[in-house]
């Protein structure tokens, strides 16, 4: 009489199944309508990603590491890239770069202004404080339900799964970014005057920004694990190597793809970890940084302004 | 003196509704009473005082006393409660936010503790900041900032970053901010409180330069009775939220008028307070006449007295019994003594004690030289014979 199997009662997975499918039926222009920038953004991505000439792509991702992070990082991306075209995933690896291109484009562009909100409104924070509590603690792996109920399976939903999945820590940190600057500095915008929208744009963002771009690190990484998940509900890409691989045992095959997965994601950690962190004037202009990323062994000095006198 | 800026029964509660806590206040409950019944904390509970243009108003008092609260309602950083913040005849407690961001952009500006400057700005972005908000043309403003860096001695900084500044330059870059609207009232909240002691007198002096120039009213927020008593044309002192004495620093240490307020006092060194003019009796010079005799008796007071010209100028001191000789018909001429002492008016106590030698009548001139009092050696030592300060006060060299 006790025993748990008999308590069921609750047929949660039938009103489920009928509430996702009420909602499939009666709701899908909405879904469409999701569907249709998500669809033309990543497809122009995949595109891009892959009539860029091997060699280019190379040089264009080590002078914006070189750029936005460091030498050592910039060598890193152009050897791990290389190293992906010699293991012969080059094309799966560049359209696991275009789910991930698209999704911190769409997060980027959902994520800080429903940050912003979140930030200047503690009854919007509130509504969406448990949202994100909900779609932080759910797993991966459970997205997919609605997903493919919602949107079908393919590339396309799972780009949208990656979204989803990615876009609460941008939005977390943005709100927290601009809720953490400290209060003088606010003040001191107030007292000279500015107004709402000059005091985002003149303080708070700008001393947001490294917290901000944390948040843009995080993003970044579930984008790149969600990426691979995705490869169950028939997205391509790097993902689908793995499971390929493992469903026909073919181990050699599943580990090609997950090497190429990590080198990948380490090279997207590194850059964009580094974003985030406060650093000296870097070279005015891409092409000095290409002149000084050529000279290997000789770190480029600048003009930076030191000393301090006597007033 | 005209008045810029005047506080009138300002009130400021912290809480949701301070109807209760005002009523409570107007019944004469006190701060904790009203804290207990209502748990709405008082911030500011009925002041009123008003500023003279062009003083340093110093707001003086401990954490939690309100000073800081009482600052922030003059550019309604705080939401005043109740009352009138009159600023050159307008209220500035129902203005509408546009008016209220105006009179933030022109009038009214704001050195802060922690200099509150943008790191991720250059100085002289960071300079021209209120002028931005404002619209000005980034050239017109790129020279306004200019100026005014030059004027506080940082044109040499103009395009480095906040970061690479001490915190002296840094705080001159905030002042530099706040003179940079060109607004006539600057609050100025704990502005040297952050500096080392050394910096701190540094920009009290540079402040005191800067004012003679720009004639500013200045609200300064301060904790350090020193501070205020140094740079004070007035000092408020604020206790629990309500201000307990206000006054000219002489007038405060002489009547603290409160156990409070002569906690403060105590320590203080008079002798740097206080200047001739404020304890010599009030005396004038006998003159003499062109005959060589005397205008007039002198006084049978047994102290000794001053002949003077026509011009109230001294020409010399008599002894009582030189004085009783005169005054029965010897001309004084030949008994004019050369051995006194004057000192300036406005000569601080620390200095006249240090001239001061028994014997020697001392008298005080003004400043075009003409005799206006006499001092004693029990007057100066009665007016700084409160001072409890255990150092002997170190002397310069500087003569009077």
């Amino acid at each position: 009489m006790f025993d748990a199997e008999d308590l069921y009662i609750f047929p949660v997975d039938v009103w489920i199944q009928d509430g996702v499918e009420w909602l499939a039926l009666n709701l899908r222009p909405i879904f469409l309508a999701i569907k249709w920038p998500v669809e033309t953004l990543l497809s122009f991505n995949d595109y891009v990603l892959h009539e860029i000439p091997f060699p280019v792509f190379v040089i264009l991702i080590a002078l914006l590491a070189y750029r936005l992070a460091s030498r050592g990082i910039a060598l890193f991306s152009a050897l791990a890239l290389i190293a992906i075209a010699f293991m012969g995933v080059w094309s799966e690896a560049m359209t696991t770069l275009s789910l991930i291109t698209t999704a911190i484009l769409i997060c980027t562009i959902i994520g800080v202004p429903i940050g912003i909100l979140c930030a200047r409104s503690d009854s919007v924070w509130n509504i969406v404080r448990p949202v994100l509590d909900v779609m932080q603690t759910t797993p991966t792996f459970v997205y997919l339900v609605p997903v493919v109920m919602l949107f079908g399976v393919g590339t396309v939903p799972g780009e949208v799964a990656v979204v989803t999945a990615a876009a609460p820590p941008l939005i977390r940190f943005t709100n927290i970014g601009i809720r953490m600057v400290e209060k003088e500095m606010v003040e001191a915008g107030l007292a000279f005057g500015a107004n709402n929208r000059q005091l985002l744009w003149e303080i708070q963002l700008p001393l947001a920004i490294p917290t901000i771009l944390g948040g843009l690190n995080q993003t970044v990484l579930t984008a790149m694990v969600m990426s691979v998940v995705v490869a169950m509900i028939g997205a391509e890409g790097l993902g689908l190597v793995v499971l390929q691989g493992l469903g026909r045992l073919d181990v050699g095959r599943a580990a090609v793809g997950g090497i190429a997965i990590v080198l990948l994601a380490m090279m997207l950690d590194r850059i964009t970890q580094k974003m985030a962190q406060p650093r000296d004037v870097k070279a005015k202009s891409w092409f000095r940084s290409l002149l000084a990323l050529l000279q290997i062994g000789r770190v480029e000095q600048l003009p930076v302004p030191t000393g301090r006198s006597a007033v | 003196m005209t008045e810029c800026l005047k506080i009138e029964n300002l009130y400021k509660i912290f809480a949701r509704s301070p109807d209760q806590a005002m009523q409570m206040l107007a019944a004469g409950s006190n701060k904790d009473e009203v804290l207990a019944k209502t748990g709405a904390v008082v911030g500011l509970n009925n002041v009123t005082l008003s500023v003279p243009a062009g003083a340093i108003y110093m707001i003086m008092g401990l954490s939690g006393s309100g000073k800081s609260t009482l600052a922030r309602c003059i550019n309604r950083l705080n939401e005043p409660s109740s009352g009138k913040i009159i600023l050159d005849g307008e209220d500035l407690v129902p203005i509408n936010e546009e008016r209220l961001r105006e009179i933030r952009r022109t009038r009214i500006s704001m050195v802060f503790q922690h200099f509150a400057l943008l790191p991720n700005k250059r100085v002289i972005e960071n300079t021209e900041f209120g002028l931005k908000l404002r619209g000005v043309p980034l050239q017109e403003r790129r020279r306004r900032a200019e100026e005014v860096l030059s004027v506080v001695g940082l044109a040499r900084w103009a395009y480095h970053f906040p970061h690479e500044l001490s915190g002296g330059m840094r705080q001159r870059v905030g002042l530099a901010r706040a003179l940079a609207t060109d607004a006539d009232v600057l609050i100025m909240d704990e502005a040297f409180s952050a500096l080392d002691p050394l910096i701190r007198t540094e920009m009290q002096e540079e402040l005191l330069r800067l004012q003679r120039t720009f004639r500013k009213t200045i609200l300064f927020i301060t904790h350090d009775f020193q501070e205020a008593l140094k740079l004070g044309t007035r000092i408020a002192i604020m206790s629990e939220g309500e201000l307990v004495r206000e006054g000219t620093p002489q007038q405060i240490v002489l009547e603290p008028g409160s156990d409070y307020v002569a906690a403060f006092t105590r320590e203080i060194d008079r002798s740097r307070l206080f200047d001739a003019r404020s304890i010599m009796t009030t005396a004038r010079g006998i003159a003499q006449t062109s005959m060589g005799g005397v205008s007039e008796k002198f006084p049978p007071t047994g102290e000794p007295a001053f002949v003077v010209d026509t011009d109230n100028r001294i020409l010399g001191a008599l002894s009582a019994a030189d004085q009783r000789m005169v005054n029965a018909g010897t001309s004084p001429g030949s008994l004019l003594s050369s051995d006194y002492i004057a000192v300036p008016a406005n000569a601080k106590l620390v200095d006249v004690a240090r001239v001061f030698r028994t014997g020697q009548p001392m008298a005080v001139v003004d400043e075009n030289g003409k005799l206006i009092g006499t001092l004693g050696a029990e007057q100066i030592l009665s007016r700084i014979a409160a001072t409890s300060s255990p150092q002997p006060s170190s002397l310069g060299d500087q003569n009077v």
